[in-house]
């Protein structure tokens, strides 16, 4: 659809100034929104994205600036006052709640109501009707914690279409859709936009960005960079104006998939036949010393339960491990480390940070954890540790004080990749250390990656983008549908090639 | 000056203060210390002296609140330390002989270490909540101490047990000096080694801490012994301070006054981090204000409610919501005056 200037903006928000102690998170930055157009907010973590969602949705005052909504000008003291002049957020980790039916959860606040009390039949046709707008049939009353995350970000916005938004922010929607979800999703959000909904969208997904928006906005260091016609912006140069830098870094690395490894002696860790019923079939799996081995495939293809199983987080009921060619009992988090094997979890949030610690104390809990209560890791100890890892990976910012929960998802990453190597694992297993991170933490990452299995160090590396997947590992592991379909080397290898294995290759396994 | 105002014991203390200053202001005898016999006495010497049972109890509070738990138990636990203690003294030929007091405070402290350890079972192994898992041993302790004692109130003459919670040293209540020791014995224990740390990690954290390797179970398990142990050690002191064992009287209601204690301190029940300090002064607080009750004579029956709007009013002090209302109510009377305000840290 195309952009038509003369469309009044729903939208205008002018020299937004947010000042938070000792950092102006935003400085008087301009951004505008308009009837009918997906309009994506660009910037590396940091930039001040979330702030200026937060400023348009009531959660920060702000400082300095004014907000306009349909011509007239707004304070928003509280979300509430957001929601009524008709703006609604769809957030990354879907905000519903799951014990309530799908149902209740659409019209939570809004239910028919009889003679004073709810008419939960009447409330349900209602639901239906909203979901069914946006192109959704299910059975209203069914639970929520039974249909997968799409859906619930589906039903996130028929919820928010209840309240006959006419802005509806979408905040990382697709971090954790698979490619026919996002079709879906994206199905909805251009069926809203005809209907003249101004939608504001937030991904780290740059070919989403190109498939769904009409303009782009890019932020930097909580200042506007600019306004773009999506139509009119060269990938390359969206990205430098995001990360104010040349993007050179991430194509040199091309050249470690390329790397020989030495298969001639017995793998780090050997899977065998390891499985779990109903969560994954009997997979095999080995990595050398100094290998990359990518598990490539959608979300939910069994690819974080087989390494949750290597791992001992999960315990498996067929199969075996072998460590350096000797048998091995891994059924808790300990005896993999206790074998020199590390795992980052995909959920940073929950299973990875512990968000009220500092940095510092997260990055050597590791050692910690491992060394037992009554070995303290010493401070003089703990700071050259921490000096060196905060300055190795880049943890912006540079303060090991600081608690862990405030910094971006980027650096929060690299503070739990920290941890694992001040271990000095054999074998690290990163799941998904690249989701929802900007650009620039991701080029740290991967180089990191890069550099340490040249060393020697064995890396398995689970990843949404294939890309990347093909770029950092030697061989990968393809997985669909909760089982191992193949193994592919990857040098010269296409990402068109994955996904036609994906998509093809297995049909024929199947009995 | 900021720096001061953000920790987070800051507001705490304010409000320990105030109440002392509140009482001072009241009645001027509440600062004043008298010498006898080379003993102090006064107010605030009483103060030292009766919190120790409350002290030891909150400090074991703290830590297993730390993990994400909480200890109802303690109070049935300080009833069974007791009575074993004066039922193994009244059995005694030689009740008044050092030898026996220590054998009975040790014999005590073990089983009340095991009650503590079996609270820890049921939390860390069997992962039941710790509300209903510590509520089995409050329930069931008083009635475990009434068998001890055979259903009577045990009591017994004995100058070295009186001592404990009566006797002076240095000047000083014995019983401060046991505080003393508890306090540094768990701040050394906590903060020398790693262990707080990993404590704060399993509370904040439990998943994550798992996944990095960190032994949850143990740590869980051995805060409640801990809470066990100190709640013995109070238990002893409970029952030196009356020299009887009264099961149904050994500290009524205290794990109340151990979880306030804790909160007052600044160390949310969510669990994570935690601070002795804070608790010290919640101790500290909680025991001024229960004087403070006793001197406005206040009619027993309505303490309750005195007491509950005290806590309100200390609990605001330090609710940062209300006191950013409150800072913006009085910029706004201030007027225009808005650049002011400072942004460095």
């Amino acid at each position: 659809m195309p952009v038509d200037k003369d469309v009044a903006p729903v939208i205008e928000m002018r020299g937004i100034t947010i000042q938070f102690p000792g950092v102006k998170a935003l400085d008087a930055v301009d951004f505008t929104l308009r009837r009918g157009e997906v309009h994506s907010l660009m910037g590396e973590n940091g930039a001040g994205k979330s702030t200026l969602i937060k400023a348009l949705t009531g959660v920060y005052a702000i400082d300095s600036g004014s907000i306009t909504v349909g011509g007239e000008p707004r304070t928003f003291h509280t979300t509430a006052d957001a929601q009524a002049a008709g703006i609604s957020t769809v957030y990354q980790e879907v905000n519903l709640c799951t014990n309530l039916s799908v149902g209740e959860n659409v019209m939570l606040g809004h239910e028919v109501r009889r003679a004073g009390a709810i008419d939960w039949r009447a409330t349900h046709r209602e639901a239906a009707r909203h979901l069914e707008a946006l192109g959704v049939n299910l059975d209203t009353r069914t639970g929520l914690f039974s249909h997968s995350i799409a859906i619930q970000q589906l039903i996130a916005i028929s919820r928010a279409m209840v309240t006959d938004s006419t802005v509806l922010i979408l905040d990382e929607p697709t971090s954790s859709l698979d490619r026919s979800e996002v079709e879906q999703l994206f199905g909805v959000i251009r069926e809203l936009r005809d209907r003249g909904v101004a939608i504001l969208f937030v991904s780290h997904f740059l070919d989403q960005v190109y498939e769904i928006s009409d303009r782009i906005t890019v932020l930097r260091n909580g200042k506007l960079v600019g306004e773009y016609e999506a139509a009119k912006l060269p990938r390359n140069e969206l990205i430098s104006s995001m990360i104010g830098r040349q993007l050179e870094d991430l194509a040199e690395l091309s050249s470690s998939a390329a790397r020989e490894i030495d298969r001639s002696s017995a793998p780090v860790l050997k899977a065998s036949g390891l499985g779990k019923k109903g969560v994954l079939e009997p997979a095999d799996l080995e990595v050398y010393e100094g290998e990359v081995v990518g598990i490539a495939g959608l979300l939910g293809s069994g690819r974080t339960e087989l390494v949750r199983l290597m791992y001992g987080a999960d315990r498996s009921d067929s199969g075996r491990l072998e460590v350096h060619g000797k048998p091995a009992r891994i059924t808790t988090p300990r005896h993999a480390i206790d074998r020199r094997i590390a795992f980052s979890s995909e959920d940073r949030r929950a299973e990875g940070i512990v968000g009220d610690l500092s940095v510092a104390e997260n990055i050597v809990l590791g050692i910690q954890a491992r060394r037992g209560w009554l070995r303290r890791v010493k401070r003089s100890e703990s700071d050259s540790i921490v000096a060196e890892y905060i300055d190795a990976l880049g943890v912006r910012p540079a303060d090991p004080d600081r608690p862990v929960r405030n910094l971006s998802g980027g650096n929060q990453q690299k503070v739990l990749l920290a941890r694992w190597l001040a271990t000095a694992p054999e074998l690290i297993i990163l799941d998904e250390p690249t989701r929802g991170i900007d650009v620039g933490a991701k080029a740290d990452i991967q180089r990191k990656v890069a550099e340490l299995s040249a060393k020697g160090l064995s890396v398995i590396f689970i990843s949404s983008e294939i890309e990347e997947v093909i770029r950092l590992a030697q061989r990968i592991t393809v997985m669909r549908d909760r089982r191992k379909i193949g193994e592919l080397e990857s040098n010269g290898l296409h990402v068109d090639d994955v996904i036609d294995y994906i998509a093809n290759e297995g049909q024929e396994n199947v009995a | 000056m900021k720096n001061i105002v953000k920790h987070r014991v800051f507001w705490p203390a304010v409000a320990l203060v105030a109440l002392l200053m509140l009482n001072a202001i009241a009645r001027p005898s509440f600062l004043s210390i008298t010498v006898q016999d080379g003993e102090l006495y006064g107010s605030l010497i009483s103060l030292l002296r009766n919190s120790a049972p409350l002290m030891l109890v909150a400090l074991g509070m703290t830590i297993v609140i730390a993990t994400r738990g909480i200890d109802l138990s303690v109070g049935a636990v300080m009833a069974v330390s007791g009575a074993v203690a004066l039922t193994i003294i009244a059995d005694s030929p030689t009740p008044e002989a050092p030898g026996t007091i220590a054998t009975a405070v040790a014999v005590a402290v073990v089983v009340t270490l095991i009650a503590g350890a079996w609270n820890g079972f049921l939390v860390a192994v069997l992962g039941i909540q710790p509300i209903i898992a510590t509520l089995v041993l409050m329930l069931a302790g008083r009635g475990i101490a009434l068998l001890i004692t055979n259903g009577e109130i045990t009591t017994v003459n004995s100058a070295p047990y009186k001592f404990m919670s009566q006797g002076y040293l240095l000047g000083f209540p014995f019983a401060f000096f046991v505080s003393i020791a508890a306090i540094v014995i768990v701040v050394l224990v906590q903060r020398r080694t790693a262990l707080g740390m990993l404590t704060e990690a399993v509370g904040i954290n439990p998943e994550a801490s798992r996944l990095a390797g960190v032994r949850s179970r143990g740590i869980i398990w051995g805060a409640y012994a801990a809470s066990g142990l100190l709640a013995g050690f109070a238990g002893i002191l409970y029952s030196s301070n009356i020299m009887a064992a009264d099961s149904n009287a050994a500290g009524n209601l205290i794990e109340l006054d151990a979880i306030l204690a804790v909160v007052l301190g600044g160390t949310s029940l969510m669990g994570g981090k935690f601070s002795i300090a804070g608790t010290v002064i919640g101790v500290f607080t909680i025991q001024t204000l229960k004087s403070t009750i006793v001197f406005l004579g206040v009619p027993s029956p309505v303490t309750p409610v005195f007491m509950a709007a005290v806590v309100i009013v200390v609990v605001a002090v330090q609710s940062p919501l209300l006191r950013r209302t409150a800072l913006r109510a009085v910029g706004s009377i201030r007027g225009s005056n808005s650049n002011t305000t400072e942004v460095a840290k």
